[in-house]
């Protein structure tokens, strides 16, 4: 009968880390390059250090900075996690019911669509009013609340953005709605919802560390960066940003591990299509 | 043939819309099928062939008439699974393997796990695709992915299989390679099935009967008996009795693109009822 | 993948204006859930607020002496202010006879011209970028990646840190806010321009068309769709890029110095922070519909198409 395509070419560990290897190496040199350029910028024109850091300050006051740094980030960290969970939770909760009523789907989705582009960050005052200033749970929130609205709008995208055919067809088993939500609609949404995530981690991330710019115990990142801001020791506040951009980019990662784990057929198919 | 009919059509019409710009998309519709026929519905676009399978599998209701499928109202039947659709696209689900695909009727009625695993093996066996089963669908070729939808058909063993140009999307080799198979399926499961097509050559090849529909409102214009033996295969594409029959459904599709209605007089339409083969 | 054959539909209608009912359907829906949260609000001030005493409800004549069954702080007139307390607030003059509104507003423009500004650089940048990208793989290679990574860095963060490090505060803003909106809009334009149908691209390269016609004429035109999403994500960020880098500067004359002086202040006139913060909200509201409207008019006519261009 008809040719079936031939497997996609299962590689080696060795040679994925060695393909991986290949396709960083021109933005790994760029971006080296571009430290490079940075640090002789300072030195020849003389910044000073507490306008513009060279990359070798920051990564000293990186050094000398570390348990300080460490503490802060650990701090800011716990907020970033609960506001993740407590958003995303009660996003993907929030778009199965919209998506299960019209009703609701025409009247809240265009409110959500409409409360993202609200500078959420402008309640951060508010917040620390209601949670106190010095409980983690205020940034908590900022960082939920952020996280909602992507993640509730993408999750009712996924759920109702399904292939009629596939309904009709499970029309003719006649399966009940819940049949068609869980065998259908779920799997459908899990894409958008994993795209939602990702831009979740960042946003929480920013929720909590500008959220604490706003007023936040001394320990942590935010508070961190602004006392330092104060001290003119601006080469320590960019290494807590360093450590800003660390958090985000490994929040990030995780979750792309996560996609890859609960579904391993979307990466593999993104690879032959 | 004899015995209760599996599909009864009596007075059957559909309009679609408002009071305002509503559109029949069929009318007057008698039609019968009986056990074991394999009945394809062929008419020029747009003339509704794909609205009748669909009141046929209860999923547009019908504006007049009664259908019964099986001995029951189509809705029952629907409720009771006595069918199995195959669509123009395969609509497989990505996120499942081709066995877990054809497994997926099997988990809607609640089958017991090892049931399922044993009975979609064995539609992946009559659809000769058995060593597919561990594979996802996009690593599939077209083909061979309406031949996964058709085993998922076959899964719950239902009395008719619908099938709505199931091949269309297909290149000529491939679907004249399908037809054969289809026969072949067809053959071994006894299954009454009704197939819409575009293709006067596929409808002659595949039917016991072929249901000639006319242009918008469809009627069921013509029904031509085929009586082609039994066993069909690439040589009777090639006799006189095939080419006669081709012919004879073309100039039916012809006479029925003549305009009906206003008065005139009543077009070839021919009230179909039993003919007995 | 198999394109999705629809089922059977009645014939199509013609699809002529939609019709104003339909179009105002979601701002409607905004409103009803608006007015369902104002009374949330004010339910759950009368539940476990403090005391409402009024000698005459907001004019009616009405009396009230109410008290609350319960008791909780969050609830209270300072924290949560009466939605008419806030509402009358931006119209208290201020020393220099200016209502709170005019001023606020006044602040919220300020802001909004520095938003638009970085906005329009960096989507110009983006947009530069993304064809240099597109059409150079060398390029491509060394800096999508380094693109990538950016997108998982909480840039909003650095905002401050540029904007002082700038010493030319309204300079530092706009470079904050262009790099806010230049990154979506360079990944959306790579993508838009890389998705045209492979058949177009073969027919203009059978008029033994250019790069650069191919560029204007194709791949260009592909990319409108995922360029407005990219705007919508821009002008959002925008302002609250804006927002963030007025903070630690010297700006007196936006958003943020209201905001902050409203913080100080808050005990004394807890509505005063409210207010900006709606005037923030509606900034960030209005720049969203903004390019929703553009996009309305320039799209207008395009087949309607749900994939890829929202993700």
């Amino acid at each position: 009968m008809s040719v079936a395509l031939p497997e996609p070419p299962r590689r080696t560990a060795a040679a994925w880390v060695g393909s991986g290897i290949r396709d960083w190496l021109p933005a790994a040199a760029v971006f080296a390059g571009f430290l490079a350029f940075w640090e002789l910028l300072v030195v020849v024109f003389q910044i000073k250090q507490f306008i513009l850091p060279g990359p070798l300050a920051i990564a000293a006051a990186w050094r000398a900075e570390l348990p300080a740094l460490w503490s802060a980030t650990t701090y800011t960290v716990t907020e970033i996690l609960a506001g993740l969970a407590i958003g995303v939770t009660a996003g993907i909760l929030a778009g199965v019911l919209t998506a299960r009523f019209v009703a609701l789907r025409e009247s809240l989705m265009p409110f959500a669509i409409a409360a993202n582009s609200v500078p959420i960050l402008a309640f951060a005052p508010i917040f620390n009013n209601w949670f106190g200033i010095a409980n983690p749970l205020s940034k908590a929130m900022i960082a939920a609340v952020l996280c909602f609205f992507p993640v509730m709008i993408n999750t009712v995208r996924g759920l109702i953005s399904v292939q009629p055919a596939a309904l009709e067809l499970m029309r003719s088993y006649a399966a009940g709605e819940m049949e068609v939500f869980r065998r259908v609609r779920v799997p459908n949404a899990l894409p958008f919802v994993f795209t939602a995530l990702r831009l979740a981690t960042t946003l929480a991330t920013i929720g909590a560390v500008v959220g604490e710019y706003f007023g936040a115990p001394k320990v942590s990142l935010g508070q961190y960066v602004a006392t330092s801001f104060g001290y003119l020791s601006v080469e320590n506040a960019w290494a807590a940003i360093v450590f800003t951009a660390a958090i985000g980019i490994t929040l990030y990662l995780l979750v792309v591990l996560l996609e890859r784990l609960v579904m391993p057929w979307y990466t593999a198919q993104a690879q032959v299509t | 043939m004899t015995g209760a009919p599996v599909v009864e059509l009596v007075g059957v019409s559909k309009r679609f819309g408002g009071t305002a710009g509503a559109v029949d998309a069929l009318s007057g519709i008698d039609l019968r099928i009986d056990r074991g026929d394999f009945v394809s519905l062929i008419g020029p676009s747009g003339c509704g062939k794909s609205t009748l399978l669909r009141i046929v599998g209860d999923l547009i209701a019908p504006t007049t008439g009664n259908v019964t499928v099986n001995g029951k109202p189509a809705a029952r039947a629907r409720l009771d699974r006595d069918y199995g659709m195959v669509f123009q696209v395969p609509v497989l689900f990505d996120w499942r393997t081709v066995q877990k695909n054809v497994e997926l009727p099997l988990e809607i009625i609640g089958s017991p796990k090892s049931e399922r695993a044993a009975k979609a093996s064995a539609m992946l066996a009559l659809v000769e695709l058995s060593a597919f089963a561990g594979h996802r669908p996009w690593q599939l070729s077209g083909g061979m992915q309406q031949r996964v939808a058709i085993a998922r058909a076959l899964a719950l063993d239902p009395a008719i299989l619908l099938m709505d140009e199931p091949f269309g999307a297909l290149d000529e080799m491939t679907r004249e390679r399908m037809n054969i198979e289809l026969l072949r399926i067809w053959q071994r499961t006894g299954t009454t099935v009704i197939f819409v097509t575009h293709s006067i050559p596929e409808a002659v090849f595949l039917s016991t009967r072929v249901a000639v529909m006319s242009a918008r409102p469809g009627r069921i214009t013509h029904l031509i008996d085929i009586d082609l033996p039994r066993e069909r295969n690439v040589e009777t594409r090639e006799t006189e009795r095939y080419f006669e029959l081709v012919t004879e459904v073309r100039e039916a599709l012809r006479a029925g693109e003549a305009p009906v209605g206003d008065g005139g007089p009543a077009s070839a339409r021919v009230r179909a009822e039993g003919i007995a083969g | 993948m198999a394109t999705a054959a629809a089922s059977v539909a009645p014939p199509a209608v013609e699809s002529g204006r939609r019709s104003t009912r339909r179009r105002l359907r979601p701002a409607f829906g905004f409103l009803v859930i608006v007015a369902i949260l104002v009374v949330a609000w004010e339910a759950a001030k009368w539940l476990a607020g403090d005391p409402w005493r009024y000698d005459s409800f907001l004019g009616t004549g009405i009396a009230i002496d109410h008290r609350p069954p319960f008791r909780i702080a969050q609830f209270n007139d300072i924290n949560l202010p009466h939605v008419w307390d806030i509402a009358a607030i931006f119209f208290t003059a201020d020393a220099r006879g200016q209502t709170l509104l005019q001023v606020l507003l006044g602040a919220g423009l300020f802001t909004l011209r520095n938003a638009a500004l970085g906005f329009a650089i960096g989507a110009v940048v983006g947009l530069g970028l993304a064809i240099v990208i597109v059409h150079i793989r060398l390029v491509e290679r060394a800096i999508v990646p380094l693109l990538v990574v950016s997108q998982t860095i909480p840039i909003i963060a650095i905002a401050p840190l540029i904007v002082i490090g700038l010493r030319a505060d309204w300079l530092g803003v706009a470079v904050v806010t262009s790099y806010l909106t230049f990154f979506p809009v360079t990944i959306a334009a790579i993508r838009g321009m890389r998705s045209y149908d492979p058949r177009a691209y073969e027919l203009m390269t059978s008029y033994a068309a250019g790069r650069r016609t191919i560029l204007w004429k194709l791949r260009l035109p592909a990319s409108t769709a995922y360029l407005f999403t990219a705007f919508k994500v821009g002008a959002t960020g925008s302002i609250v890029g804006a927002i963030v880098g007025e903070l630690p500067s010297g700006i007196t004359q936006g958003l943020a110095r209201q905001i902050l002086t409203a913080m100080q202040y808050y005990t004394l006139a807890p509505g005063k922070l409210w207010a900006a913060v709606v005037v923030a909200s509606v900034l960030g509201i209005g720049a969203f519909l903004l390019v929703v409207l553009v996009e309305r008019r320039v799209l207008r006519g395009a087949r309607p198409d749900e994939t890829g261009a929202d993700a």
